[in-house]
């Protein structure tokens, strides 16, 4: 340190690299055990969902057993059902395998579309502030004051039921909160120095949005994109539990775990099965955001919105 | 005098996430003798604060003590259980940090908070505290002592708060204080009032003190020992005088280089044309009022800027100076178009520009462009460097592709940064280098007028002499001129062609450097001109010694809509005229306009006064000094 101290002090030119020393190093992005498991059970899921149909040992709909509630590992002349079977005497393990395919994929579309709609919105009207705000503002007001379960109702009772129909009442539903969200972010961010420096340089709208606001907005919307997902798997079950969701006999997790309830009483698993299914996904997916957020990078929060 | 506080060998480490350890502090001894107060003095990041903390046993999260010992009283504080650590902290050892506005609750009274450690420790009950702040209050020279407990920080001055942190420290008459850099965030003209308060409480109570600053200057105030640090390591200790008058250590020296000297003219070098013309003006102020809020029949709700005139002219750099709040920054957010002015023009190259940049054409915003104090924020922290460069160079000039990045690296080198910064991210790059960052930004844009707002300010005096000295060269490269903010009138000093001295919104001085440093001065330009530390002991009972300092230190700013803003500090002030009247204009010598309602005759005659009264000094040094008890009077001299 010292010759370096003097050599720089006779020459003139070399004195600003005496500031490199306190500079950070690169950060690089590297996941924990914790965010690497997240993933593992995240990517298992999502081939279940892809090919679960081919790989499950029963279709979904069939009545095979020969009784209801069976324990795990029963068999009979059909084959072994390694997780029991349901109050349907159906196998729970296809309908589990079978029921990634619906409640990840529709689910994940749904909370996709609210982010879509709800952070366009969201940032548009921190961005824009006046009447656009006001008036985006009060419509929102006006969604989340109703309870989203009658709301859902309302429309899937109105417009019939079907798969694309529950998407989009959940992600209209659901885009109203991250509204708020991404609203209240994008007004914080709106104050920093870096955006007045880029609408002082006259970038327009779109730019600022686009580049200045969301990249700096991902992290927490991110974060939050998991627990939205938690949100729209239990509302969508909802629906299903209520006749309006996912019709019979296609399985979905949240209705599974609905209809095997009353297996609790008989002392079987039927209805823990799917609720561990929909736990491990929905926890995995906050343990991959939070180790990421931990040490946000950058570069992977920016590919993930 | 025995010792009260030891550390030896203290060494301090960090963990790095696989476990490897970084040393911030790598072995350091110094002794506090009773009575005397040690400065730390080092850049950031040379761990003082650190060191400083270490003797209230603590250390920031993240860090741990990893060896050597902190006695006080020869008790190894490290090693004591949390609960006598405790009972040490407020009590004996008491903390002074940087930012008493960030220190204080809002709400909660002032008395209440002084009084809360000395009670809490059970050192005095609530009435006791209560007399003993008022005494202290007394004694910082603060102003009401009886009825400011009831106030809330709010209510009182940023110089006044961090005068009453210190009150809160002493309540418990503790062995050792520590300050934490307690006049950096201070405008020059309340920081000389703050140390004026801070050295005489210090020799009244008798409290040993460690001084934690990386201002020099500051330091040959109020030191008797220096410890100088670099990388966590002492690189240099010894007295005050020593230290200052007779450095060892090159790193000391380099320390002593970064100082800037007092505001001087040299006058060969600077024999600037005065001609105001008005063909070669860039940037062109007139008559402008500015400020926040509602604009009713051309008065903002809350003024900030009135009856603005003021220019800058091609390839000048045009300093902009005074206390914060005065409007500084206001007045740079005008002419960039981020606030529209009430009344009055900004004009371009002889067009005049709409107020909103909403209105303004792309190339009148490429002319001018914005630079931020704070790089930090100023910067996209999820940008590369490289593409943050880039933007204007595409925005403005339709540069893409392998073009643009050859000029990326091209502004990188201009501003003396290694290429490969470009793929880089801010949170990457250390303070200095953002903020060179942040000047190539503006640059990239290929701007006739830079507008800079305290670019340095946030910067270490190392640091951001090299700033300076980076833009000095830019202006030769690039022939830019220059809006230069600042609340330091010696950085100003040493870059700037002209000057503007804004006080409380209204110009009250302004002209070539040269004239601004040299008398006549208005009154308010000389009271800043004499607030600035100097690298001198002794410095500071000599100034106070000095009229306009009695008059105007310990004054707050008053805004008014009539008669001279300065009214209430100066030491000419003549009342029924001041405060009534808008001041009338001199022009001493061309270029060279003063606001003021004295003549120039008595503005030059207060001149000699206050030169002879300069001359006799000491006497007046050692009045200002003394104190009931006749032992400060006595340190002064043992010291002085």
């Amino acid at each position: 340190m010292t010759d370096n101290i003097t050599s720089t002090g006779e020459e003139e030119e070399k004195t600003i690299y005496d500031e490199l020393h306190d500079a950070p190093p690169k950060k690089k992005l590297k996941l924990t055990w914790v965010g690497k498991l997240g993933v593992t059970v995240v990517a298992f899921w999502v081939v279940m969902a892809l090919i679960g149909p081919y790989i499950a040992p029963f279709h979904e709909a069939d009545i095979i057993a020969d009784d209801s509630y069976l324990p795990a590992f029963s068999t009979d002349s059909e084959g072994t059902y390694i997780l029991g079977t349901d109050y349907l005497e159906r196998d729970i393990l296809s309908r589990i395998i079978w029921g990634a395919r619906t409640t990840i994929g529709i689910s994940f579309v749904a909370t996709l579309l609210a982010y879509m709609m709800g952070v366009t919105l969201g940032i548009g009207a921190a961005v824009a502030g006046g009447w656009t705000d006001m008036i985006l503002s009060r419509a929102n007001d006006a969604i989340l004051s109703l309870p989203s379960i009658m709301l859902g109702l309302l429309i899937v009772v109105a417009l019939g039921t079907s798969i694309p129909i529950l998407i989009l009442t959940a992600s209209l539903i659901y885009a109203a909160s991250v509204f708020r969200i991404a609203r209240a972010l994008g007004q914080d961010i709106m104050v920093i120095d870096f955006v007045e420096a880029a609408r002082v340089r006259g970038e327009g709208l779109w730019w600022v949005i686009s580049r200045e606001v969301l990249p700096n907005a991902a992290m927490p919307l991110a974060t939050d994109f998991g627990l939205r997902l938690v949100f729209v798997v239990l509302f969508i079950s909802s629906l299903s539990f209520l006749g309006l969701g996912i019709q019979p006999p296609a399985a979905d997790w949240g209705s599974m775990v609905r209809q095997n309830l009353s297996g609790l009483g008989y002392g079987s698993y039927a209805s823990v099965w799917p609720a561990l299914a929909i736990a491990s996904f929905t926890i995995s997916i906050n343990l991959i955001v939070d180790d990421i957020s931990a040490k946000s990078g950058g570069s992977l929060a920016k590919k993930m919105i | 005098m025995s010792e009260l506080l030891e550390v030896r060998g203290l060494k301090i480490e960090a963990k790095k996430e696989d476990g490897t350890p970084i040393p911030i502090v790598k072995g350091v001894d110094f002794v506090v003798k009773a009575g005397q107060v040690v400065a730390l003095i080092g850049e950031s990041g040379s761990g003082k604060t650190t060191i400083s903390l270490a003797a209230l046993a603590y250390t920031r999260p993240g860090l741990e003590f990893c060896g050597g010992e902190v006695c006080l009283h020869g008790e190894d504080i490290l090693t004591m259980p949390p609960l006598g650590q405790r009972n040490l902290r407020g009590n004996r050892v008491a903390y002074l940090a940087q930012s008493a506005a960030a220190t204080f609750n809002p709400a909660i009274t002032i008395g209440e908070q002084v009084t809360e450690s000395a009670v809490l420790h059970g050192v005095l009950t609530q009435e006791e505290a209560n007399i003993r702040a008022i005494e202290l209050y007394g004694a910082l020279e603060l102003p009401d002592p009886e009825l400011l407990g009831r106030r809330y920080p709010h209510q009182v001055s940023g110089g006044q708060l961090q005068r009453l942190m210190a009150a809160m420290a002493l309540i418990g008459k503790p062995d050792l204080l520590v300050l934490d850099e307690p006049t950096t965030a201070l405008d020059v003209t309340t920081q000389i009032e703050v140390l004026k308060a801070f050295k005489k409480v210090i020799n009244e109570e008798g409290s040993a003190a460690i001084y934690v600053t990386h201002d020099l200057a500051v330091v040959a105030q109020v030191a008797d020992h220096i410890v100088v640090l670099y990388s966590g390591e002492v690189q240099e200790q010894g007295s005050v005088e020593q230290i200052i008058n007779n450095p060892q250590h090159p790193y000391t020296k380099r320390l002593m280089a970064a100082v800037k000297p007092k505001p001087t003219v040299d006058l060969a070098s600077d024999a600037v044309d005065a001609r105001h013309d008005r063909e070669h003006d860039n940037v062109r102020v007139e008559n402008m009022t500015a400020g926040y809020g509602g604009i009713i029949d051309g008065k903002p709700a809350i003024t900030v800027l009135r009856d603005i005139d003021m220019s800058v002219e091609n390839g000048h750099v045009v300093g902009v100076i005074g206390e914060s709040g005065c409007g500084k920054s206001t007045l740079a957010r005008v002419i960039a178009g981020l606030l529209a002015p009430a009344q009055g023009s900004i004009s371009l190259d002889g067009k005049i520009l709409p107020g909103n940049m909403l209105s303004r054409s792309r190339s009148e915003l490429q002319k001018l462009q914005f630079v931020y104090q704070m790089a930090d924020t100023a910067l996209n922290p999820r940008q590369l460097i490289g593409d943050i460069l880039g933007r204007p160079l595409q925005f403005y000039h339709g540069i893409t592709g392998k073009e643009n990045r050859r000029r990326v690296n091209e502004l990188l080198e201009l501003v003396e940064l290694p290429i490969d910064f470009a793929e880089r991210y801010q949170t990457e790059l250390s303070g200095g280098q953002k903020q060179r960052v942040n000047l190539a930004r503006a640059l990239a844009a290929e701007p006739e007028v830079l507008l800079c707002d305290e670019v340095t300010s946030a910067l270490d005096s190392i640091v951001s002499s090299n700033v300076i000295k980076l833009l000095s060269k830019l202006r030769d490269k690039t022939g830019v001129s220059f809006m230069f903010i600042s609340h330091d009138l010696s950085t100003v000093a040493s870059f700037a062609d002209e000057i503007v001295v804004l006080y409380a919104g209204r110009v009250v001085e302004q002209g070539p450097v040269a004239k601004i440093l040299a008398p006549p001065f208005h009154p308010y330009t000389r009271l800043l001109i004499s607030s600035v530390p100097e690298l001198r002991i002794g410095w500071l009972e000599e100034t106070m010694g000095k009229r306009e300092m009695a008059v105007g230190i310990a004054r707050g700013v008053e805004i008014t809509e009539v008669g001279c803003p300065f009214y209430n500090r100066c030491p000419m002030a003549i009342e029924g005229t001041c405060n009534l009247d808008t001041a009338p204009v001199h022009e001493p010598s061309s270029g060279h306009l003063i606001a003021c309602h004295c003549s120039l005759e008595d503005i030059i005659a207060v001149e000699h006064e206050t030169q002879q009264i300069l001359k006799g000094f000491e006497g007046i040094g050692d009045k200002v000094d003394i104190n009931p008890t006749g032992k400060a009077a006595v340190l002064t001299q043992e010291h002085f």
